[in-house]
């Protein structure tokens, strides 16, 4: 576990001495305060909650995340830095697990920094502080399950580009499976059990509850479950494609 | 002690390391030799068990590379090629980050950081960005953080590639201080550079052993090895040096009148020349004996090969 702490130090560390870090924040808190007040008409409601805030976190991270993933292993392959790090003691797990919190942790911290909405729903009214709290762990879970699929991407290419646009249509795949658009487009002709099967993979799906502030079981271990798949898949094709 | 045997390494179609076998003792100073593209890095990758490989066995200290390979890599300290490093942490940093994930705590980091950064020259650099760093000082970082444990097994993929005179000469003072009872392994094609560091010479070309043996012994190959280069003064009548006992050839270099002397076998023809030249009062202004030319033997072996 050690080795998991040194390597997410790294990795934290060196997403504030390049400004990864920093414009990613700083986009993320402009797009998501744009989102909630023009087009999720967060005053015009005239409800005390950040339900419009929450539900365009999936269309926000679809972009953003993969942005932060791009970069965890492509610019190992690149720079050559991989036959460093895996020549030392440290396993391929280990490595990757500390990858994935680090950039976790920036999510997260991205996630907290918003906080000046949940003051401006608290001063204008009295919302439900239990909700938000679980609406804000369930995306910030949710955001983990776009990361883990960034890295997956980014452990495929030498290329960030390439990692981030294939991050991108696979994440656009798994929000998408969920919407109205894919779902009406198969009702009729596929069987409900198929139906269901398929928007039970989206994450919208999942997220649309959590956004509620109703954290069930099933979302929170669809999501981790996501994540270990997608982790996974990446240290596989880390191993493979380590020497190319 | 490392033990290699018949270690293959298959790209796709492309044979990158073909059957080598070889041992190396604590104490060894291994010089790997050859031509570019000759598997020279691949085969340290798979010591450095960054590789698999696609047949054969590694054993090093009686573990098997396949099994325990975290357990060896805590005994090997390796620079891959091109010193890579994290351009955006500082020296300090990196050297700290690198100190952390080798188990080294508290005192004990802290003394090793400063003595690597004493022995490869960091001071002036220490909080500086790594990708900032001339391409010297970068190689210097990759040495001090393959050093930093005070490994058993030093892998040094061309430690003094790009380096200028005088940091080539740092780097193998650092590594003929090092080495006394460890096994060192460096890969070059600047042969001088094996007579310099290494008890042990070993060409690989192809992905085949060619070579194992020592410096000397690769010296001994070459037609020079021996021989006698002489220059005189003046036009001298030089067809009587052919006929000397143990001479079994003449050059003669028609644009600068150098004559060189190729002996028989290993005989020293330094007595009978110089005899020669003063029981004749010829005027000579050099003439020395040559230590065999490295180069030479290097291309014959490996052109044989490739060709």
């Amino acid at each position: 576990m050690g080795n998991v702490l040194t390597i997410f130090r790294r990795e934290f560390l060196s997403f504030f001495a390049t400004p990864v870090a920093y414009v990613f924040i700083l986009i993320f808190l402009m797009l998501s305060g744009v989102f909630s007040f023009y087009i999720g008409n967060l005053y015009e409601r005239g409800q005390a909650d950040l339900l419009p805030f929450f539900n365009f976190h999936p269309w926000l991270y679809l972009f953003l995340v993969p942005a932060i993933a791009m970069r965890s292993w492509s610019e190992e392959r690149k720079s050559g830095t991989i036959e460093l790090l895996m020549t030392l003691p440290v396993s391929i797990f280990e490595i990757m697990l500390g990858k994935f919190l680090a950039a976790w942790l920036v999510l997260g911290l991205s996630l907290a920094l918003t906080f000046p909405l949940w003051l401006t729903v608290n001063y204008l009214g009295s919302p439900d502080n239990g909700i938000i709290v679980a609406a804000y762990l369930g995306s910030w879970l949710m955001a983990g399950a776009f990361l883990a699929i960034g890295i997956c991407m980014s452990a495929l290419t030498k290329s960030q580009v390439v990692a981030f646009i294939l991050a991108v249509v696979v994440c656009f795949i798994f929000v998408l499976s969920g919407s109205s658009i894919v779902l009406d487009a198969f009702t009729g002709w596929l069987s409900p059990l198929l139906l269901d099967t398929l928007a039970s993979l989206s994450f919208l799906t999942h997220f649309e509850s959590m956004a509620k502030g109703v954290i069930a079981l099933d979302d929170v271990g669809y999501f981790v479950i996501v994540i270990g798949i997608w982790l996974y898949a990446g240290l596989l094709a880390v191993e493979q494609k380590k020497a190319e | 002690m490392i033990s290699v045997t018949k270690l293959t390494k298959i790209f796709g179609d492309f044979k990158a390391v073909d059957n080598l076998s070889f041992e190396i003792r604590a104490g060894d100073v291994v010089g790997f030799l050859g031509p570019n593209g000759a598997g020279k890095s691949t085969t340290m990758k798979m010591l450095t068990g960054f590789l698999p490989p696609s047949s054969g066995e590694i054993r090093i200290s009686d573990m098997s590379m396949e099994q325990s390979s975290k357990a060896i890599q805590k005994q090997i300290g390796y620079l891959p090629e091109g010193a890579p490093a994290y351009g955006d942490m500082n020296v300090v940093e990196f050297l700290s980050f690198i100190a952390d994930i080798r188990g080294l705590k508290g005192q004990l980091k802290h003394k090793r950081m400063e003595e690597v950064v004493r022995q490869v020259q960091l001071e002036e650099v220490l909080r500086r960005p790594v990708e900032n760093l001339s391409k010297g000082f970068k190689r210097r970082v990759g040495l001090a953080q393959a050093i930093i444990h005070d490994p058993d097994i030093l892998i040094l993929d061309e430690p003094t590639d790009g380096l200028d005179p005088n940091q080539k000469h740092q780097v193998r003072e650092l590594i003929k201080h090092f080495s006394k009872d460890k096994i060192v392994i460096i890969s070059t094609h600047i042969l001088e550079e094996v007579t310099a560091v290494c008890n042990r010479a070993m060409i690989i070309a192809a992905g085949r052993m060619l070579f194992d043996a020592s410096p000397a012994d690769l010296q001994k190959k070459s037609r020079y090895y021996q021989a006698i280069s002489l220059h005189f003064t003046q036009l001298t009548d030089i067809s009587g040096l052919a006929e000397l006992p143990g001479v079994a050839d003449m050059e003669v270099d028609r644009h600068n009148g150098r004559v060189t002397l190729f002996p028989e076998g290993e005989q020293d023809l330094m007595p009978v020349v110089s005899a020669y030249i003063r029981d004749r009062g010829l005027q000579v202004d050099t003439l020395y004996q040559e230590q065999g030319r490295l180069d030479d033997v290097f291309r014959q072996m490996t052109e044989e090969v490739t060709a």
